[in-house]
């Protein structure tokens, strides 16, 4: 094991070792560890193939940061190795390869590379026309990642919100000094850390000769923040997003929090960036704080023979890690002439470390294993990208490698922020933020430990300013002088496969030949090239892209830019932002009643409503018996799920009045009306029962679906014309119910006393207020399925109980219920439309010959002036009844009708009726097709026309007597 | 290995082929001026310039070519929509998209994978009905699929969710997808090479309008005269309209989209549900991508929210319950200039000579190539509106005219 003693190792518990399994085969290793750390004490660097060229990949950041470590758990693809827990019995494979990692028949696309330049595939595969209909399968299977298990079932994840004055996002340095500075100043903190222990870079980064300053800070400033009163930490939690005013989603275990601060800093911290040279993405070639995180986090000795390659004093005192980790340190190679440090080289040199600087690794090279690095050519730097053609290769199985930093900009830029790049320090930084977003520590340009801290008490200050709290005065930190970016570290080698994107495998050559190509914009060449688009979303490759850009195209890099950092920051599982499964559906208070008389049920909007009573296979039997029953004897219909509106006040019939083309004014009291609601355009949008309890009180019925929209357009109107008027959606207080059937008002007798139900004491369109079962009811005449009926409205606790009422009063008269598709075919042969299904979003009254329901003599209703318009053109279309013989064709609901070889209409109704004995239904045809006793062609399942006649609506009772006795 | 790759590997200099050319200064005027160099302005070059001749053309661009909602869009390709007028623009464009990558010498990587729409509602399968009978009478590939047929073309799939059972399916053969970037570029390459002139950064300030006729634009690179304009700004267009004072029912919403990792592929067809409000599919590097409605506010902004996020991949579990353990890896929006009738505004407007393409709401991408032609028909022929998308013309909302497709557009995109 390649272990190394404590304190190395913050993470892992060396008393509680796992046994997983990597490829099949076995391996050990620690609680705390990530399945990457695990596999490199075991010596296995070799985690992945790249996506493109199936290269050899292994640790880049050590952080979660790059895509090198993909790999497959049995439910789940593309795992983060180096995030992802280690965990007893793990069973990790690797993924996208084409027979064994260590053998992958699809490494030879690699050396076929020349033939795949930058968009290769917008220059192919579509000749002769047609061919990428061949080609696309076998290029789809190459592409993609790992594996979704499709019989995966989803785990339990679910959702909170938290509240707090200060959102820290990022326990480094930076974070931990503004999240106390913030609480001490009495700012309710939550600080949120992305690993598994706070510090950022104090668990791993060297700040000096001295190798336990970091440590000692770390202490004393974890144990304040761990201590105090005003600050909640969550850490293993990442803040994906920044989403407008500070709403943060951070996601901890298998919880998102949605966090509402009202400020907040982000301390980020900054992505350390590779070189750019040949064989940069040979496994043994890492991230310099990718060896750094190996030692102190894990305990892993990160290689035997290293050299570091630097652009920045950081790089020295990693070597002296190395040092003490009791790694040989071949070199340090130091792209810069000189370090900004007084005595640093001098210092390493003592220890042994020889030093080269103004020289860069011009191409890493693989060793006996050709699967890892085995040695080093280095160059001397002779201008910008060029070296000297004198090499001297140093043999080296690790080599650590920082051409600076790049801030960690995303959340940023979410907010709005713009990126600068600094050309005297070869970086970029953030711009424009919010006033309630302030950053701090090395995402702010801060990289000296001192000045880091102080950034982050100012950062803190100025946010308890704007809370409103007391801040103690703190000097703010000064930018740093030192550069810690080389310019630069971009070396091109004839043969190419230097990598700018690792996820993507795409080199030097790709990006400038896409700028060659005419995609000179940063976008174009994202969107050309691919790069930035893989897993890790140009956290290496935007730095180097941008300046490869800049150059090719003559422009600055402040011009060039970075492109879009959209949300997520890191990838998040769709069963964290879904949370728990919610599926809102409504049932009626007597629901229960129509499960237990096996009711077949149907989605009605969010209800569930009985479509008829008896099993799915006997539809047709089903809906024309209880048909019958309806038209002979009685039946009984759940209508609770009617949207209800109650309107009062002195305006109620005003408004009215404007809301539906009907009039109200002149309504009686106890009396109902017709409501026919349309739109600003003409069009029929919901219709109902407007009931007159009062003077100054209506009671209006709409569509089950369209309840919710017509309440808001009468609150959104009532708000523009500023009447007096209240008005509530009282849907869900009442159930409702049709008794309908010649023997109804026998049924009612029976439980309604206190009413007259004769009919001339409560006639057709006739409302009463009374009591039906003892329970307080509004009665009203209505005639829906063209029977005598009375639609009863109790409160919705009474549901049950009025439905059981009337079934047993209506029991001697042999009383059945019905359901929604039996109501359908019942006004159906009354013509009744119903609005949505035979009405479309172009319908206007007179296509439905509802010209009746219109108040000629109302000076305004909604949709007034575009019917008047509407009236005065001819006539397109129009609803008509027709019929068909028993035994026809049965024309389907949305069917054509059509004329000559244009299509007409359609039809929107249609079923057979058993009290009519033909095929009957309704149907839009053209203005010359409606003339009753005109064949009207329509076209049914499997293309036969059939000849419909057009008749008169309705189909039954023309004269409407039976609704009326 | 494809012939046209040889020509990459075997020669020592990487042969550089120009797609879109370098920048150039501004003439002072133009015969058209094409605001716009989304793909529908680029299109509408190319078609000038290929088939009517006219060359002299600007495409005015205020960020980056193709930068827009053809950047933005989920790149759905379908034609079966619910109006007559409707089905037969869009049949047209698809059988254009069919040839494109022959026509441009530039692979569009058009795929015909079928789109399949799922009904949960007895209303939504009368309406795919309908859907599915206008389609074929124009004759579109589409037909109605049982529970039964939905499985077997998409394993995968939920047919159960929540309270909600799929009823049946809108089966689109003829949808389908292409890469949208290079849609654009396709069509910038062809319309370059024939003299056209494309600046981006180019934003277009104001115009110069004399006795109701565009002489000229006023840009932030200085004014050029011009013979008539088209303007073809998705997601701004009533801003440049009012410019202009000419009204228009448009109402303008972000519209959010979102993608994963990529995985292997699993599903090929494009896979959308009316009543989860969520579309799916795979893209041929294997990400999934998921799109939905538009957001509940009006809003010229480009932001993502987390609400659509939460309820969009909650809709996307419910039909496809192991995506659960798919990891997002990005979310966008675009600006969608939404109609009342939910149909574009083409042709004529009350200037002279100043040509409208707008009110693509979330239809513009797979209307690009027969937009584009139709567009370069009206404007080489001065004015007369091709009977296409005569039914299109603004004045339809004063006449009362409106062509519906609602309920065809919604969630399918």
């Amino acid at each position: 094991m390649n272990r190394l003693p404590a304190p190395m190792g913050l993470l892992i518990d060396r008393n509680k070792p796992l046994t997983f399994s990597f490829d099949g085969n076995a391996c050990q290793g620690f609680a705390g560890d990530t399945v990457a750390s695990a596999l490199a004490a075991n010596g296995r660097w070799l985690l992945s193939r790249s996506f493109k060229y199936h290269r050899p990949r292994g640790p880049l950041t050590m952080a979660g940061q790059d895509a090198n470590t993909l790999v497959q758990l049995p439910d789940e693809p593309n795992v983060l190795a180096d995030e992802c827990p280690l965990a007893a019995g793990l069973a990790v494979t690797p993924q996208n390869v084409n027979g064994s990692l260590e053998k992958d028949r699809d490494a030879i696309i690699g050396t076929f590379s020349r033939f795949m330049p930058v968009g290769f595939y917008y220059r192919a595969f579509y000749k002769p026309k047609g061919m990428w209909k061949r080609w696309e399968p076998l290029i789809r299977k190459k592409a993609g990642l790992g594996v979704l298990e499709l019989r995966f079932e989803p785990t339990y994840h679910d959702k909170a919100y938290l509240f707090c004055d200060l959102a820290v996002i990022g326990s480094g340095p930076a974070g931990l000094s503004a999240a106390l500075h913030a609480a001490n100043g009495g700012a309710k903190v939550l600080l949120i850390e992305q690993n598994p222990v706070l510090g950022g870079s104090l668990t791993y980064a060297r700040f000096g000769l001295d190798a336990n300053v970091a440590m000692g800070l770390r202490e004393e400033l974890v144990s304040a923040v761990q201590g105090h009163a005003n600050i909640r930490v969550l850490d293993s939690a990442v803040c994906n997003a920044w989403f407008a005013d500070n709403y943060l989603p951070v996601i901890q275990g298998n919880r998102l929090y949605k966090v509402r601060a009202r400020q907040c800093i982000v301390a980020s911290g900054s992505f350390d960036q590779p070189v750019i040279f040949r064989n940069n993405d040979l496994p043994g070639v890492m991230l310099t704080s990718a060896a750094q995180r190996l030692m102190r986090l894990y305990a892993v000795k990160p290689g035997k023979r290293a050299v570091v390659l630097t652009g920045n004093d950081d790089g020295y005192l990693a070597a002296l890690d190395l040092l003490d980790a009791g790694v040989e340190v071949a070199a340090v190679v130091d792209m810069r002439e000189r370090s900004d440090t007084p005595g640093l080289i001098t210092a390493v040199q003592a220890k042994g470390i020889p030093c080269h600087t103004g020289h860069t690794v011009y191409e890493a090279l693989a060793g006996k294993n050709a699967q890892h690095l085995g040695a080093v050519d280095i160059r001397r730097i002779r201008g910008q990208g060029k070296v000297a053609e004198a090499s001297t290769r140093i043999d080296c199985d690790l080599l650590c490698m920082s051409a600076g930093y790049m801030p960690v900009y995303q959340l940023l830029c979410q907010a709005g922020g713009n990126l600068r790049y600094a050309d005297e320090h070869a970086a970029f930084s953030i711009q424009n933020l919010p006033g309630i977003l302030r950053v701090a520590g090395s995402v702010n340009g801060r990289h000296d430990l001192q000045r880091v801290l102080a950034d982050g008490q100012r950062a803190a200050s100025e946010a308890l300013a704007d809370l409103g709290l007391e801040a103690t005065a703190v000097a703010g930190a000064d930018k740093d002088d030192s550069r810690v970016n080389f310019p630069w570290p971009i070396f091109a080698h004839p043969q190419g496969k230097e990598f700018v994107d690792f996820d993507e495998d795409l080199q030097i050559r790709d990006i400038v030949n896409a700028t060659r190509n005419g995609y000179r914009d940063v976008q174009l060449v994202k969107r050309f090239s691919t790069v930035g688009m893989g897993p890790s979303q140009g956290r290496h490759s935007a730095l180097p892209t941008a300046r490869l850009v800049a150059d090719a195209t003559g422009r600055s890099v402040s011009e060039t830019g970075v492109t879009t950092a959209r949300p997520p920051f890191s990838a998040e599982k769709l069963a964290h932002i879904a949370g728990r499964g919610f599926d809102p559906y409504r049932q009626t208070a007597m629901h229960r009643r129509h499960v237990e008389l096996g009711a077949k049920l149907m989605p009605a909007g969010v209800w569930q409503r009985p479509a008829f009573y008896g099993k799915a296979e006997d539809r047709e039997a089903c809906m024309q018996s209880e048909a019958r029953h309806v038209r002979e004897r009685v039946g009984l219909i759940d209508v609770s799920t009617l949207g209800g509106l109650d309107v009062r006040g002195p305006d109620a019939a005003e408004l009215l009045e404007r809301m539906y083309t009907f009039g109200f004014k002149k309504l009686a009291i106890g009396r109902t009306r017709y409501a026919l609601m349309t739109a600003e355009d003409g069009v029929v949008i919901d219709d109902g029962v407007a009931c007159r309890l009062g003077e100054q009180h209506f009671y209006v019925s709409a569509t089950t679906s369209g309840v919710d929209r017509v309440y808001r357009s009468m609150l959104k109107w009532n708000a523009q014309w500023r009447l007096n008027v209240d008005i509530a959606n009282v849907s869900a207080a009442f159930a409702a119910v049709n008794l309908a059937g010649p023997l109804s008002r026998q049924v009612l007798e029976k439980v309604c006393t206190d009413v007259d139900l004769s009919p001339e004491g409560f006639p057709y369109l006739g409302l009463r207020e009374g009591k039906v079962a003892g329970v307080p009811a509004r009665l009203l005449r209505v005639g829906f399925v063209g029977e005598l009926g009375y639609e009863i409205h109790v409160p919705a606790r009474f549901g049950e109980h009025l439905w059981d009422a009337l079934m047993k009063a209506g029991a001697d008269f042999d009383i059945r219920p019905f359901g929604v598709e039996t109501q359908r075919l019942l006004r159906l042969e009354k013509g009744h439309v119903i609005i949505s299904q035979d009405t479309d979003g172009m319908t206007h009254p007179a296509e439905i010959d509802m010209g009746w329901a219109i108040g000629r003599k109302k000076p305004f209703f909604v949709g007034k002036r575009t019917i008047e318009i509407l009236e005065a053109q001819p006539l397109k279309r129009k609803l008509v009844g027709f019929t068909l013989p028993k035994g026809s064709s049965k024309p389907l609901e949305g069917h054509l009708v059509l004329k000559g070889p244009d299509i007409s209409g359609n039809v929107t109704s249609c079923e057979y009726s058993e009290t009519v004995g033909a095929i009957i239904g309704m149907a839009y045809a053209g203005a010359d097709q409606a003339t009753p006793g005109m064949q009207i062609p329509i076209r049914v399942e499997g293309g036969e026309v059939v000849q419909a006649t057009v008749v008169q609506l309705p189909f039954f009772d023309p004269e409407s007597q039976r609704q009326e006795l | 290995m494809p012939f046209s790759l040889l020509k990459y590997g075997l020669s020592s200099e990487y042969p550089v082929e120009v797609d879109l050319p370098a920048p150039k200064e501004l003439k002072a005027a133009y015969d058209v001026v094409i605001i716009g160099a989304g793909g529908h302005g680029l299109a509408t070059a190319y078609y000038l310039s290929r088939y009517h001749g006219i060359s002299n053309i600007a495409v005015l661009e205020k960020g980056y070519l193709g930068g827009g909602n053809t950047a933005r869009n989920t790149a759905v390709i379908r034609s079966n929509y619910l109006t007559s007028e409707g089905v037969k623009f869009y049949i047209e464009s698809v059988r254009l998209f069919e040839n494109l990558s022959n026509e441009f010498d530039f692979n569009i990587m058009y795929s015909s994978r079928g789109q399949l729409t799922l009904a949960h509602t007895d209303a939504t399968v009368r309406a795919f009905r309908q859907r599915a009978e206008v389609n074929k009478h124009f004759g579109g590939r589409t037909e109605m699929i049982d529970r039964q047929q939905i499985r077997e073309l998409v394993p995968s799939l939920n047919l159960d969710p929540g309270h909600i059972p799929v009823l049946a399916g809108l089966w689109h053969i003829d949808g389908g997808t292409a890469r949208h970037d290079a849609v654009a570029w396709g069509y910038a390459k062809q319309a370059a090479k024939r003299g056209v002139e494309i600046h981006q950064l180019t934003e277009v300030q104001d115009f110069v309008v004399e006795n109701e006729r565009v002489r000229a634009v006023k840009t932030n690179r200085g004014t050029i005269a011009c013979g008539c304009v088209v303007q073809a700004v998705a997601g701004t267009s009533s801003l440049l309209m009012n410019k202009l004072k000419i009204k228009a029912p448009i109402h303008t919403y972000p519209l959010q989209a979102m993608v994963t990792q990529p995985f292997k592929p699993f599903l090929d067809p494009l896979v959308s549900s009316s009543a989860l409000h969520c579309y799916v599919q795979q893209t041929s590097r294997g990400e999934i991508v998921f799109g939905g409605g538009s957001d509940p506010y009006p809003l010229y902004n480009t932001r993502s929210t987390l609400d659509l996020k939460e309820s969009l991949l909650a809709s996307a579990i419910e039909m496809f319950p192991f995506m659960a353990n798919a990891k997002l890896m990005r979310q966008w929006a675009g600006i969608t200039d939404m109609t009342p009738d939910y149909s574009p505004i083409m042709g004529l407007s009350p200037i002279d000579g100043y040509y409208l393409d707008a009110g693509w709401g979330t239809w513009g991408f797979k209307a690009t190539p027969i937009c584009g032609k139709t567009m370069a028909e009206l404007v080489a022929s001065g004015g007369k509106v091709p009977e296409l998308i005569a039914p299109f013309g603004l004045d339809r909302f004063s006449r009362f005219q409106q062509v519906n497709e609602m309920g065809a557009t919604a969630a399918s995109h």
